[in-house]
């Protein structure tokens, strides 16, 4: 109670203080909208479709690359992290791929694509492929050995051990593997689609710019960040807190 | 007839057998016991088994030097030594999770392949598996070796009362407490029907109550199921409490030093005069080899 009290007073001090200095024209409008232009935009935006459309075209595209990375990604990770052999290359060249910021692929997928679909889910696949990867890497490392000397013992062996213990066990460290995968197809995905028009939150955004028009750009970037939020931060996050708990890997924090 | 020959030429390998003692009389007993290990099929036996292990630094460790020891079916065996005489391992070699460098483990004559559903080992970490209930957990093994459902659910139901956790048959483990999570494992270990259970340092976490209350079921258990108990302690008092017999070992090479064999009358008690001055007896023995231990850890600390 305390806490929404808390959020509550820090939001509203934040737009007063925004409304004061539009109204106040510190800066000119063009430049510095005012909050109910922002939510004007955002309704007429919700009204007329055009944001309901973006937003879906935007997650079709998340749920196919993010889908195919995570698959790709459960695999690689799990073939890197039991071979000493694909360690020490495979695995080092993630690591090093991963300094490259995801829309750099953006020009090898429009020369091998075109401007098609297919170009920004290759953008997206490459954001989060690589963090899955490792992470999917590292969760399999750090499982502690006891479970599966305790599922041979019990008489677990091959594939029965890896689908009733190492996979389940496992289980904490993928959905932080997948929260992550998540985090990097999104922030992708929007540069991608802010680089090359096609529909989609991204290009909304871009849209706001060419029109000049500061609300709609401030009115996606809320969306944008509305809906990271409550992907990653309320599903991915209840999700891993209550696995966690469960396993019993929870610490004070 | 063949059979029994090789059993009782293979149980009296009179050279290498660790001299015997018997606590309250103090009086050590050269080669003969009179315990007689010929008479059955031992159920377990080791012969000079040792391990080793090449070290980071490229020298070599040696965990388990000649070890020799043989176990009885329904005997309850005690195994105490100074932390890091390799007391774990032995039990890794026996439940088939490591395999010894040279010699051999036999379980009924027959030589170990590799972990079992013969012999379960209780972790000193248990290694309960929390995504699953407690039912689920004591049902494991036996979904592992594709028991039908429903004889599961019963035999679960069995064993959990035995450990008195029916009523938590469907909490999680992170919901219980420390002694009852041990009665978990020991639950999820009998399920599975072992002929030979393996308990590593079992109570080390535990508080006194808790612990002096699980050396009760746990005798009480094994009086009932009659399996054979290797027990690994560094706690001397209650190897005597809970063992037919101990075993000392020594600090690094883990070697057996001596057997005592334990004839007092059950049910014992922590606090029983009779236990306290063997555990006493034992504990004499059992300082020299901490002490080396320690002077190894502390170094120089020690000496000065």
């Amino acid at each position: 109670m305390k806490r929404a009290l808390r959020y509550l007073f820090f939001y509203s001090a934040l737009i007063g203080v925004w409304a004061l200095l539009a109204k106040l024209r510190v800066w000119p409008p063009y430049i510095f909208p005012t909050p109910w232009g922002v939510a004007e935009t955002l309704w007429a935006g919700f009204a007329d479709h055009s944001f309901w459309i973006a937003i879906g075209v935007s997650m079709r595209r998340m749920l196919i690359g993010y889908g195919i990375s995570v698959v790709l990604g459960l695999f690689l990770g799990l073939g890197v992290a039991s071979n000493k052999f694909l360690e020490d290359t495979v695995g080092g060249l993630l690591v090093s791929l991963q300094s490259l910021p995801s829309i750099c692929w953006l020009p090898i997928a429009v020369l091998w694509f075109g401007l098609t679909e297919k170009a920004i889910l290759f953008v997206v696949i490459m954001g989060s492929l690589l963090s899955v990867t490792i992470s999917m890497e590292t969760g399999r490392k750090q499982l502690p050995k006891i479970y599966s000397m305790a599922g041979k013992n019990l008489g677990a062996r091959g594939f029965t051990l890896f689908w009733h213990v190492t996979l389940p066990a496992s289980l904490p460290y993928i959905v932080t593997g997948l929260k992550q995968g998540w985090a990097f197809a999104w922030r992708s995905l929007i540069s991608g689609e802010m680089i090359f028009v096609t529909l989609g939150l991204g290009q909304l955004l871009m849209m706001g710019r060419d029109l000049n028009d500061m609300s709609q750009v401030i009115a996606v970037m809320i969306l944008i960040i509305a809906l990271g939020y409550i992907i990653d931060g309320l599903v991915f996050k209840s999700i891993e807190r209550h696995l966690q708990q469960r396993w019993g890997l929870a610490t004070a924090s | 007839m063949m059979q029994l020959l090789r059993n009782s030429l293979g149980a009296v390998p009179a050279d290498h057998r660790a001299p015997f003692r018997a606590p309250g009389q103090c009086k050590p007993v050269g080669v003969a016991t009179s315990w007689e290990p010929s008479l059955a099929t031992p159920k377990l036996s080791l012969n000079n088994v040792s391990l080793g292990y090449a070290t980071n630094s490229g020298g070599r460790l040696v965990a388990l030097k000649n070890i020799n020891l043989q176990v009885q079916p329904g005997e309850f065996l005690c195994i105490v030594g100074p932390s890091g005489c390799g007391k774990s391992t032995l039990l890794h070699l026996i439940a088939g999770l490591h395999r010894q460098t040279s010699g051999e483990v036999l379980v009924d004559n027959a030589p170990v392949q590799g972990p079992g559903t013969d012999r379960i080992l209780i972790f000193q970490e248990l290694g309960l598996f929390p995504w699953l209930t407690v039912a689920q957990n004591v049902e494991f093994g036996m979904r592992m070796n594709g028991s039908p459902k429903k004889e599961r659910a019963t035999k679960a139901k069995e064993y959990l009362r035995l450990v008195h956790l029916q009523q938590f048959a469907d909490s999680y483990t992170h919901q219980l407490s420390g002694g009852m999570r041990q009665r978990v494992a020991l639950a999820r270990a009998l399920a599975t029907e072992p002929d030979v259970l393996l308990m590593d340092e079992p109570f080390a976490a535990l508080d006194a109550q808790t612990r002096d209350l699980l050396h009760d079921e746990l005798e009480r258990i094994w009086a009932e199921t009659r399996r054979t108990i290797v027990f690994v302690t560094h706690n001397v008092r209650e190897a005597v409490r809970l063992g037919d017999r101990v075993v000392l070992m020594t600090f690094r090479p883990g070697q057996i030093k001596r057997e005592y064999k334990i004839d007092l009358h059950r049910p014992r008690h922590l606090e029983d005069v009779q236990v306290a001055a063997s555990a006493r007896e034992i504990l004499n023995d059992l300082r020299e080899e901490i002490n080396k231990s320690l002077e190894e850890e502390y170094g120089l600390e020690t000496r000065a």
